[in-house]
């Protein structure tokens, strides 16, 4: 029924493969729990030795416990629920959060193919046949998370950011859609064991050469916007909105959106090399019983490189502006995805169609630029542009008669 | 096929997603607040998704959670938490006259013309149809779903798109209504 393109399940369902299924879904919670913890240590120690301090090391051999102590402080924290919130979507909403960022990483290849008492056993814990659709699905509901934690706190700060997050999120969807199209076409799988498979001949045929880099680079950027990672964490900007969306969480609450966001950040560091990297792709050696342990490491050390890049990103960029963040996405990166994919597609049926399709974006990208410049040397601010159809209420307004208490 | 056997696993999926659908679907109607009603909303398009997965149609169920759930309900609840629709009490004042009964007379005319249609017809889906039965096993429908939209139906494809496209020009025409004054002077 949903058998999915996954050979373990070629033979029918036997009780010996509802065992290896339960097993891999177990390992690979715990394993990622792990690497979860690890990385919130990495992350505090890796900035801390970037600006000169000295970060977590109380803990355990050099703090790696300090994760550990936090939960467990954490936990045992009062769990406030603000007077002025919807009670039900308040404690609903960190759950939002955790669980895509959970179900994307069942989809990540961790390694080839392994043979366990005569089944085919994939090491990963799903190979559904939408396969790279599930990760923009989950992309698109942990919008959700953030979203109604800040509309359900009752209060203006985190409705703010959670108005900022929302938008920004749908925003670079587009982007992030178009360049997982791109990935598709040369695969010709929609499977993200198809995907690396496609790749695994050698660096040459990895996407991010084949494809050219731009696309790499616009995931790159969508995914880590997507993520309100910096630079594009306005969502969360200490300065402006106290805390962001997640102003009025405590205990545990507040640590399953923190867990959510490193979770977040090692499930997308996965899917940047599953889809461009080659994912478990790479040398292996000649040895019958190393075979099967090389992929997982060559997986392991490209996920941890990107991970540290997103620490890197933290620690050496300042912060964009909110407009910025809304350009960036809608003028550059989207008209940028959608002419690389035509020009892909083109040459996918023959040259002679590429260089066509190059020229048309080309063509297309000059008309553009000339429209944004124009728009651009319009006057601008609030006495030139707009006139409101009616009136509207000012965002203070708006913002008040969502938070105050309603009298009577 | 005129006497499917269905197997126990298919049943409990179809009950589970039957079960989130009609829960979501009373819940928008039932529930007072918009943002929860919104969620209700949310419900019935996972199970929706559910039901599709059970037919088979995988790229639908991807694109229904993609586009509606990801998408358009995260509009809604945009719109909704922006404009503070929650909190007010105007809902007993009617701007429409006389809408109630004839919005009472259009379901019964779609729900009557529905259940005509389904007893008139043999409806097949999933692996036993005729373009299931084409589908190699796990892999998915997308080439299927591609070959149909873009030869037998690229006209009703493309007006969709048409359609799409003038109306966000309109939505923008209408937000940005730039002072006429200014630029004649």
């Amino acid at each position: 029924m949903i058998a999915g393109a996954d050979p373990l399940f070629a033979h029918g369902v036997t009780g010996v493969v509802i065992l290896i299924v339960l097993i891999k879904v177990v390992v690979g919670f715990a394993v990622w729990m792990g690497a979860v913890t690890m990385m919130i240590w990495f992350e505090r120690k890796a900035i801390s030795d970037m600006q000169s301090r000295i970060g977590p090391q109380r803990w355990g051999p050099f703090g790696l416990l300090q994760t550990l102590a936090d939960g467990i402080k954490l936990f045992f924290k009062e769990d406030l629920v603000p007077a002025e919130a919807d009670r039900f979507v308040f404690k609903l909403a960190p759950y939002l959060s955790l669980v895509p960022a959970l179900v994307t990483f069942a989809i990540v290849p961790l390694g080839g193919t392994l043979h366990v008492a005569g089944h085919a056993v994939q090491l990963q814990v799903a190979n559904p046949p939408m396969g790279i659709l599930v990760m923009l699905a989950m992309s698109g509901v942990s919008v959700y998370g953030v979203m109604l934690a800040g509309w359900s706190s009752g209060s203006k700060y985190p409705m703010i950011s959670s108005v900022r997050a929302s938008a920004q999120m749908i925003s670079y969807e587009a982007a992030l859609g178009i360049t997982v199209v791109t990935v598709i076409l040369v695969s010709h799988s929609l499977t993200t064991h198809g995907i690396v498979l496609a790749q695994g001949q050698g660096v040459w045929h990895w996407n991010v050469i084949r494809l050219g880099v731009v696309p790499f680079i616009i995931f790159w950027v969508a995914i880590t916007a997507e993520l309100n990672r910096p630079p594009f964490d306005v969502v969360e900007a200490e300065s402006e909105l106290v805390g962001g969306f997640n102003t009025e969480y405590s205990s545990i609450r507040f640590a399953l959106f923190y867990m959510a966001e490193f979770m977040n950040t090692i499930t997308m560091s996965a899917i940047i090399v599953t889809l461009f990297f080659g994912g478990p792709a790479g040398w292996v050696p000649p040895v019958a019983h190393l075979r099967w342990v090389f992929p997982i490491l060559w997986f392991l050390a490209k996920t941890g490189l990107f991970a540290f890049c997103y620490v890197w990103f933290r620690a050496a960029l300042p912060r964009l502006r909110y407009d910025q963040v809304m350009d960036l996405g809608w003028k550059r990166l989207i008209p940028l995805s959608l002419g690389w994919m035509l020009i892909v597609a083109g040459f996918l049926v023959a040259p002679g169609w590429g260089f066509v399709m190059a020229a048309t974006v080309l063509l297309a990208s000059v008309v553009l630029a000339i429209a944004l410049e124009r728009g651009a040397s319009r006057a601008t601010g609030p006495e030139a542009v707009l006139e409101p159809v009616g009136r509207r209420p000012l965002p203070e307004e708006r913002l008040r008669s969502l938070t105050d208490r309603e009298e009577g | 096929m005129s006497a499917t056997v269905y197997a126990l696993p298919s049943i409990v999926v179809f009950v589970t997603a039957a079960v989130l659908i009609v829960v979501g679907a009373l819940g928008v109607l039932a529930v007072r607040n918009p943002v929860h009603a919104a969620l209700s909303l949310i419900l019935t398009l996972f199970g929706v998704a559910v039901a599709f997965i059970a037919q088979s149609a995988d790229f639908l169920a991807a694109v229904q959670v993609i586009v509606y759930a990801g998408a358009i309900v995260v509009i809604f609840l945009f719109v909704i938490m922006f404009l503070g629709v929650g909190r007010s009490r105007h809902d007993h004042v009617e701007p429409l006259v006389g809408q109630r009964p004839l919005a009472a007379l259009g379901v019964a005319v779609t729900v009557g013309g529905l259940i005509a249609l389904l007893a008139s017809s043999h409806w097949v889906t999933g692996a036993t149809s005729a373009s299931g039965s084409s589908l190699v096993k796990g892999t998915g429908n997308v080439r299927q779903l591609g070959t149909a939209v873009f030869t037998t139906y690229l006209y009703a494809f493309e007006a969709t798109a048409a359609l799409l496209v003038i109306a966000v020009i309109g939505a923008v025409v209408l937000a940005r209504r730039e002072r006429v004054t200014e630029e004649a002077e």
